[in-house]
């Protein structure tokens, strides 16, 4: 598709992007050139996407200058941006779901457009070159909607290189990847950086420690910092990226030794193409512990979430909450019986997006006295409960009548969490609580998850991150294929061992110290 | 009479009735591809069949009269193209509900088309309009042969138009677009395709189509026009493409469907069987509202994004 020289540089000069009360991007200036690759790194709402979108001429900048190869250039659509070699993998794919992996190139691919005829043969051949020579497999033939997110990031990649990019642009590439996937992602990139240009957003700073050369940091749509990833330790450049010092908390309890609060016992339960997602899991939380759930994803998490809280039938099995069954009680009995809920997907599950701060703070207690009077909703009191939480759980709003789904991951999370524990609950389920989530509000959660704790709350917390689980709880139960393979105390789990146990392997023997299957730990992923 | 000839009798007179809703389901489902629900298909369909009566009406004297029935679809196609585009202005540009909206095309369309109606011709007249074209020979097949093969020449081209509109979405350069503004608009702009032309122009292929079956039952098949002729085949249509899973083929099944449905109740009142006349009028209704509701769910396959306006600067 290129018919200039391939791209050698990139240079961005004070890039400045308004929207509607945001200064998304204030003066920005970068650079990336061929053969590193450059990490960009700010939380939630720093401006990464926005200005990314720029650069692909999704989005017009109110000032500033793009230039490629010292050329002044400006993009309207990201076909220019690909005419000059720049490529994006967008963190929610771009793909057509009811199309094929060749189909989905041919779009972009104008030559193959013939009157009447499509040219899906040379799609499908284009796409092969590409995967043998990056090592990216892909079937050109596979529809999307039949791919898992790593393969369909896979196609994304093979996709954008096929179109010619030489640099390319990864949103934060791993957000919804499995460990294992994390790993060969970074593996895969690692090889493809010598003959490219790749620039890396993301806030997961051990990947970016394993992966990049330079990083520059983004707060509040300004660059604070440039410099040399290895200079830099992780710890350094979380608190540049937060503006403060991050510490993340940790549980320093030998908790478990509570009394018995919640009993799973033989827990059946069928996933949504009906297959047995949980068969015969067992589980014990104790009131004042943080048990953890590890376990890569699909191997029966969310039907496991979905049945405490209610919202999936329970073939067989008990669900013995303080002595009472709640296997397939409604979610008003379960709400009411002391459970609360953080639900993996925050946007859907979690929040009414379209609704206030403070009406979705209220949503499990509409109808109670305190929020109503003969049936009618009493606002004082609402907007009273509202500002409460936004103090106490630091909601960042503009006021608590905003739409809840126009905040930040983050703030949304606190707005669920605010709800759950102001209920006070006597057990909490938390699904990936800090998924996506910057390190600022991160840190946040964590330490709210372990007050509740101290307080004597039994809390589940289901994760993938290894960190969150090895930092949080008292005891790791590590599921596998809907059944809880082994329950270890915290103390006694490394990241090694538990990775052997989400592989299905039991350690009836100490865990050996090489050949465990490698998953990144914080800046020690590169060799 | 003999079941056979019940048979052959009611496929003869569902081959017809199928004609005006398969080629706009055919249209809307171009529509629907790109992401648009068009609801004023009735609308325009209305039009469609007082541009199709009126041209050849006019002409019955002039010099060009002839050339009145072509002229007659040719005129009820632009017209009907032009109130596709209007649609897109209202929903693609300015982002109107597209509900609303249809039902306002629709009431526009009915309206319009019963007003020019009193106002240039008023009063009960009839066209010659276009005859039954038996195919030569095939015709005289026994039995295959009227079904198939004794019909309007515009039932022969909503046959033809099944494959070919099947052709375009899957085969073609455009029918790729098409299907990609309408399940990932976003997807489909990151790889430099114009989301909002692609909707402009399905929406006038599936206005050019509505009015082209709208111009089938003044010209063809009623060979005269009034407010009532298109009875709601519009919405008919519409749901015919959620019917047909938004497939050539499942659409083709529906109209099929519901057109031996339609035959079969008018063919009993024929037969003398006693059966309360409202409510076999009601059957094939009822029919499509059975099968929509019982229809597989299979969400991957259709348009994703249908009846969401697409803006490039809007914020997840």
């Amino acid at each position: 598709m290129t018919s200039l020289e391939p791209i050698s540089e990139l240079k961005l000069e004070g890039i400045t992007k308004r929207f509607p009360g945001v200064l998304a991007c204030d003066g920005i200036t970068l650079d990336v050139r061929r053969g590193e690759v450059l990490a960009l790194v700010g939380e939630n709402g720093a401006g990464k996407t926005t200005l990314m979108n720029i650069i692909m001429g999704l989005y017009r900048p109110d000032s500033g200058t793009i230039s490629v190869n010292g050329e002044v250039v400006q993009f309207r659509a990201p076909g220019d941006a690909y005419a000059r070699g720049i490529g994006m993998v967008h963190q929610h794919f771009m793909l057509v779901p009811n199309m094929t992996v060749a189909e989905n190139l041919a779009m972009g691919l104008k030559d193959l457009h013939h009157f009447m005829r499509l040219d899906i043969k040379g799609a499908a051949k284009k796409i092969r070159e590409v995967s043998e020579r990056y090592e990216l497999p892909v079937n050109p033939d596979a529809y999307i909607w039949q791919l898992s997110v790593g393969e369909q990031q896979r196609v994304e990649l093979v996709k954008t290189l096929c179109l010619g990019a030489r640099l390319l642009i990864l949103d934060e590439p791993t957000s919804a990847l499995t460990p294992q996937e994390t790993d060969d992602l970074i593996e895969r990139l690692q090889r493809m950086a010598s003959e490219l240009a790749i620039i890396f957003i993301s806030h997961k700073l051990n990947e970016v420690k394993a992966l990049s050369d330079r990083v520059s940091i983004l707060r509040h749509g300004a660059v604070v910092f440039n410099g040399h990833t290895a200079n830099h330790e992780p710890s350094e450049l979380a608190a540049l990226m937060t503006g403060h010092e991050v510490t993340l908390p940790r549980n320093e309890g030998s908790g478990g030794q509570g009394t018995p609060l919640l009993s799973v016992r033989q827990l059946r339960v069928r996933g949504d193409r009906g297959n047995l997602a949980l068969d015969g899991l067992d589980l014990e939380l104790r009131a004042g512990e943080v048990l953890g759930v590890a376990g890569v994803s699909g191997n029966g998490q969310r039907e496991f979430a979905d049945a405490l809280a209610g919202l999936r039938p329970v073939e067989s099995g008990e669900i013995l909450f303080q002595g009472r069954n709640l296997a397939n009680n409604t979610p008003r009995q379960i709400i009411d019986s002391g459970m609360g809920y953080v639900p993996e997907d925050r946007q859907t599950e979690g929040i009414v997006p379209s609704f206030s701060v403070k009406d979705n703070l209220i949503l499990k207690d509409f109808a109670s006295k305190q929020f109503s009077r003969l049936s009618y909703l009493s606002r004082k009191e609402i907007d009273r409960n509202a500002e409460q939480l936004k103090e106490r759980f630091d909601i960042r709003c503009p006021s608590t009548s905003t739409a809840t789904g126009s905040l930040s991951g983050g703030n949304i999370q606190k707005v669920i969490l605010a709800r759950e524990i102001a209920r006070g609950p006597k057990a909490l389920v938390a699904v990936y609580p800090t998924r996506g989530i910057d390190m600022g509000a991160q840190e946040f959660i964590h330490s709210q998850l372990l007050e509740r704790r101290r307080e004597g709350i039994g809390i589940i917390l289901i994760s993938e991150e290894l960190e969150e689980v090895m930092n949080l709880s008292d005891r790791i139960a590590v599921i596998y294929k809907g059944r809880i393979l082994k329950v270890l105390p915290a103390v006694e789990a490394t990241r090694e061992r538990l990775g052997i146990l989400m592989a299905g392997l039991t350690d009836t023997d100490p865990p050996p110290a090489a050949g465990a299957p490698s998953i990144p730990a914080a800046g020690a992923a590169h060799e | 009479m003999s079941p056979d000839v019940m048979i052959y009798n009611v496929l003869c007179l569902a081959v017809p009735f199928s004609v005006a809703i398969l080629i706009a389901a055919l249209g809307e489902n171009f529509n629907q591809r790109a992401g648009v629900f068009n609801l004023g298909c009735d609308g325009i369909m209305c039009m469609g069949a007082y541009v199709g009566f009126m041209l050849p009406y006019a002409l019955k004297s002039a010099a060009l009269a002839p050339y009145g029935n072509v002229l007659g679809l040719v005129g009820a196609m632009a017209v009907g193209a032009a109130f596709g585009l209007l649609f897109a202005l209202v929903t693609v540009t300015f982002r109107a509900s597209q509900g609303i909206a249809g039902i306002g095309l629709q009431m526009l369309g009915w309206g319009l088309s019963g007003t020019l109606f009193r106002h240039f011709v008023g009063g009960v007249t009839g066209v010659e309009g276009i005859q039954v074209w038996p195919i030569p020979y095939l015709s005289k097949i026994p039995f295959l042969g009227g079904v198939l093969f004794n019909h309007n020449p515009l039932a022969y081209v909503a046959f033809l138009l099944v494959p070919a509109s099947w052709f375009l979405l899957y085969k073609t350069p455009w029918g790729l677009k098409v299907r990609a503004v309408g399940t990932h608009p976003r997807a489909a702009d990151t790889m430099g395709i114009h989301v909002d032309r692609t909707r402009y122009q399905a929406l006038a292929l599936g206005g050019a189509m509505a009015g082209l079956a709208g111009a089938y039952l003044s010209l063809c098949q009623a060979k005269m026009f009034s407010d009532d002729l298109v009875a709601g085949r519009g919405f008919i249509a519409v749901a015919l493409v959620y019917f047909g899973r938004w497939s050539p083929l499942g659409i083709l099944g529906g109209a099929m469907l519901f057109s031996i449905a339609q035959s079969f109740q008018l063919s009993m009142q024929v037969w003398g069987i006693k059966f309360p006349y409202e409510f076999a009028v009601m059957l094939p209704y009822v029919l499509v509202i059975i099968v929509l509701a019982l229809a597989r769910k299979a969400r991957q396959l259709g348009p994703t994004d249908l009846g969401k306006p697409y803006n490039r600067e809007m914020r997840f």
